[in-house]
């Protein structure tokens, strides 16, 4: 696409007036339905045209590549320059969009192609050099090799062959609502996004009051999507009320819990709709600007919010007296300089004033008193891409999905040995059995489900046995995990959980800021202890340590990432008793993971001698030591099993 | 100390604190400004000498322990200087569920990291360990510079340093 091309953002004509400086009502539905102050059929056309060429592609013919992080890692780049090439090549015109993920990770790189005429196919797993040939046997009719179709036409070649998207299993459970544009718009484009119905929201939020923007919300029933589930309207309602100017609104895009990306996602692929999001957060509570604060190992998603702000206030939707509501409100998007800590919500507001980000005492709440000491509402990304959601399709659509107390849906991030790991949308209520065994198709080949952590490092493991639990706010705290900010890591047979629960606490004693003693010496104790087990010195009264230390850091901790640090532990003190009782008893991994627990040897009987092993060990812990006969020295050894993964003989085993 | 040697520190120095100055100017002289005004000086010279922060601290008016204290609270901030390139090695969960640790360990060895120490003793990579950078999806994941690499093992480990010791050795760009 040329830069200096005509956008249905730009002026139809001469009659349009609207511009940052002298904005119009009506600049959004005139763009896209317009123009709607002057009849003009070439105007009206030019809309037209303009419009199906970003649904349909030039020429009717689109290509558009899952460009996100997770796309890009695994060679999108490489995809989207092939086939530039390919369509050079052949003297074909097209649109080429990089797009965002649509969740799909475990099928990356993945392209689309839709031709008018022919079904809309999408095909996964593409490198460069195969770029050519999908072209030319999907533009002669053929989908035969795509992995999935967004549409049938019932003419094309193998098109029965190859399921719907919304049939795979990975989609067939989900529910597109804020993801809805993700994967299909163009990300770094304000005119895709309004073609797709973008902006809407904000349009119905600016006719309204505030206060019922508020009401909307308060019957949507939104939760916060952050962690805590806190009502959105209700946070909103206090710091409307609260006194004190200026007011501020900041987006929490600092996601730090890993293992869950879908701000990510939702950020990298439809910018625009968390933006929007905040400008009606803005609006509802009287805030005159705001602060995205993104996390530094995040830096796509960092750009693509930039970009949206910049283009967005450029065509008079961000600024002074936006769409001529005389609502004014600007926002600027902050780097994090990495802390896991800064997510929490006081934390953040300490970085954004430029100090060290540690938490301080709640109340007051930064509803009454934030930033600067100023009201202030922080909103989690997803919950802000709700928002806008709710104002332009209606509360009622969304308060149809989801449970009594929990409205709605969520997007879920699975990963870990989940045999297909991505991001889905669904409603929430939905089971953790349903979503692992039936969306993510249960564990990894080979492998057997052992437990699945929910909500990071501030939630719990979940054995077999508990997995009919509905996903919704109140089931999973009860059950000793959180929702979180939904994040699910499948734990296979082959992980120890005691080992886990120790990970868990490295990282929280790691990240705790060490401003109260609880957190700061708590976790300490609790990750020594661990060490302690894991190493073979554990005794009875150890398991006493845990329990009683983590629960009294659960009661005394300052912020929530000390009270919810011991989680890990407590959660699998309860479920996976045993394995912490097979470490200090039988001095034994049942997984053999604890490396002071096991050993690997050469059975001196299978071994024949062929130095296979050797030469593959990565740190050279594998000698000769006779004719027929190699030895492993367990000091050196790092057990990375890569020895028995090469041994023909399987003469290489864990003790 | 020979005077030439004294010459080219007082060149070095006065380097910084024009370039400090120049920053404090487009951030303006806010304590709000302190952290993008490390961050644009680290963006330039790749870490933060002692220096420069003395320099910050005198251009904003804020004491010196206290941007050490700021500087020191967040993972970003590196006050040696690094490697020419730097490897993140994902330490969150996901990645750790599929084995990075042990080619973090594998790395060090590789690279002949000592205990403690980040950088190699050529001084052409510094790892570094990240929590999560979002592609847990595709774990394990590590990232070279501005490269992710998504399902890495210990083989796919050998040849990305290869990849970038070559790289480097024929100096072809410092940073990729
Ligand atoms: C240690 C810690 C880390 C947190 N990290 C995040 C985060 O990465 N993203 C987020 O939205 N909320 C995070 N939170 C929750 C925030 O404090 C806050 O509740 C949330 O941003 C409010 O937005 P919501 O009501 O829209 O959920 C974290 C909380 C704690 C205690
Ligand atoms: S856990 Fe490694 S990328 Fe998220």
């Amino acid at each position: 696409m040329g830069a200096n091309q005509w956008s249905l953002m730009d002026k139809c004509c001469d009659l349009c007036r609207h511009s940052s400086e002298t904005p119009c009502r009506s600049y959004i539905t005139c763009a896209v339905e317009g123009p709607l102050c002057h009849d003009n059929i070439e105007c009206r056309e030019k809309r037209r045209f303009r419009i199906s060429e970003i649904k349909n592609g030039r020429n009717g013919l689109k290509i558009s590549i899952g460009m996100g992080s997770c796309g890009l890692a695994v060679g999108a780049r490489g995809v989207y320059d092939a086939t530039l090439r390919e369509l050079e090549r052949r003297g074909l015109e097209a649109s080429v969009i990089p797009v965002g993920c649509i969740g799909l990770c475990y099928m990356e790189p993945l392209l689309e192609i839709h031709k008018d005429g022919l079904p809309t196919a999408i095909y996964g797993r593409v490198e460069p050099r195969s770029v050519g040939e999908i072209l030319d046997t999907y533009l002669e009719g053929d989908v035969s090799g795509a992995s999935a179709l967004r549409n049938r036409v019932g003419t094309a070649k193998g098109e029965l062959e190859v399921p719907l998207l919304d049939e795979i299993d990975f989609l067939r459970y989900q529910v597109r609502w804020v993801t809805r544009n993700c994967g299909i718009a163009n990300p770094e484009s304000i005119e895709d996004y309004i073609v797709y119905d973008g902006y809407r929201g904000l349009v119905r939020a600016l006719e309204s009051k505030p206060e019922d923007v508020i009401e909307i919300v308060r019957k949507a029933g939104l939760r916060g999507r952050g962690g805590a589930g806190f009502p959105t309207w209700l946070k909103w309602s206090i710091c409307r009320r609260a006194e004190g100017l200026p007011k501020y609104v900041v987006c929490n895009a600092d996601e730090g819990d890993p293992g869950a990306f879908m701000n990510r996602m939702l950020a990298e692929a439809d910018p625009h709709r968390v933006l929007e999001g905040l400008i009606i957060a803005a609006y509802a509570i009287g805030a005159s600007y705001g602060y995205i604060f993104v996390r530094a190992e995040k830096p796509l998603m960092a750009d693509r919010l930039e970009r949206a702000a910049e283009d967005a206030r450029r065509y008079g939707i961000l600024g002074h007296n936006i769409l001529d509501s005389e609502f004014s409100f600007d926002v600027e998007v902050i780097r994090s300089a990495g802390a896991f800590v800064c997510g929490e919500e006081t934390a953040m507001l300490a970085a954004i004033e430029g100090g060290r980000a540690m938490p301080r005492q709640r109340p007051p709440y930064p509803a009454t008193h934030g930033l600067f000491g100023k009201p202030t509402v922080i909103n989690n990304v997803e919950t802000l891409a709700h928002v806008a959601t709710i104002m332009s399709d209606g509360w009622e659509k969304f308060a149809s999905y989801g449970t009594g107390g929990s409205k709605g849906t969520k997007v879920f991030c699975i990963t870990g040995s989940a045999a297909r790991t991505g991001a889905v949308e669904v409603p929430i209520g939905i089971t953790v059995r349903e979503l692992i065994f039936k969306v993510a198709g249960g564990v990894r080949e080979g492998r057997r489900f052992k437990a699945v952590q929910i909500g990071g490092p501030s939630g719990g493991c979940l054995p077999e046995n508990m997995l009919d639990l509905p996903m919704d706010y109140e089931s999973l705290t009860s059950a000793g995990a959180i929702m979180g900010s939904g994040g699910l890591i499948v734990i296979d047979d082959r992980n120890c959980i005691v080992d886990i629960a120790r990970f868990f606490t490295s990282f929280t004693m790691a990240e705790s800021c060490g401003k109260c003693i609880p957190c700061r010496v708590g976790s300490k104790i609790l990750y020594d202890t661990l060490t302690r087990i894991i190493e073979g010195g554990g005794s009875e009264d150890d398991l006493r340590i845990l329990e009683e230390v983590g629960t009294f850091m659960k009661n005394a901790s300052l912020c929530a990432l000390g009270q919810t640090a011991p989680n890990p532990i407590l959660s699998t003190l309860r479920y996976f008793r045993d394995e912490y009782e097979a470490h200090i008893k039988m001095k034994e991994c049942p997984a053999k993971v604890c490396s002071k627990l096991v050993s690997y040897a050469i059975e001196g009987g299978l071994c024949v001698g062929c130095g296979l092993c050797a030469k593959q060990c990565p740190v050279q812990a594998i000698t000769k030591s006779g004719e027929r006969l190699y030895h492993i020295d367990a000091s050196r050894c790092i057990r990375c099993g890569q020895c028995i993964i090469v041994c023909p003989r399987n003469a290489i085993s864990r003790r | 100390m020979d005077s030439k040697g004294v010459q080219l520190i007082n060149e070095e120095t006065k380097n910084i604190d024009r370039m400090v100055e120049e920053t404090v100017r487009r951030y303006g002289r806010s304590r709000k400004a302190l952290i993008p005004i490390l961050q644009s000086i680290q963006a330039k010279l790749g870490y933060l000498p002692r220096y420069s922060l003395e320099s910050v601290s005198s251009h904003l008016g804020i004491p010196l322990s206290n941007v050490y204290g700021v500087v020191t609270f967040y993972h970003q901030f590196i006050l040696e200087p690094p490697g020419t390139y730097i490897i993140q090695m994902c330490m969150g969960t996901a990645c750790y569920i599929r084995r990075n640790s042990e080619n973090y360990r594998f790395l060090l060895s590789l690279l002949e990291i000592e205990p403690n120490s980040r950088t190699s003793k050529d001084g052409i990579f510094t790892v570094l360990r990240v929590r999560c950078l979002g592609c847990c999806s595709i774990a394990p994941v590590i990232k070279v510079g501005d490269e992710v690499y998504s399902r890495v093992n210990l083989d796919e480990m050998r040849r990305i340093v290869s990849f970038y010791r070559a790289k480097a050795r024929t100096g072809s760009s410092k940073h990729a």
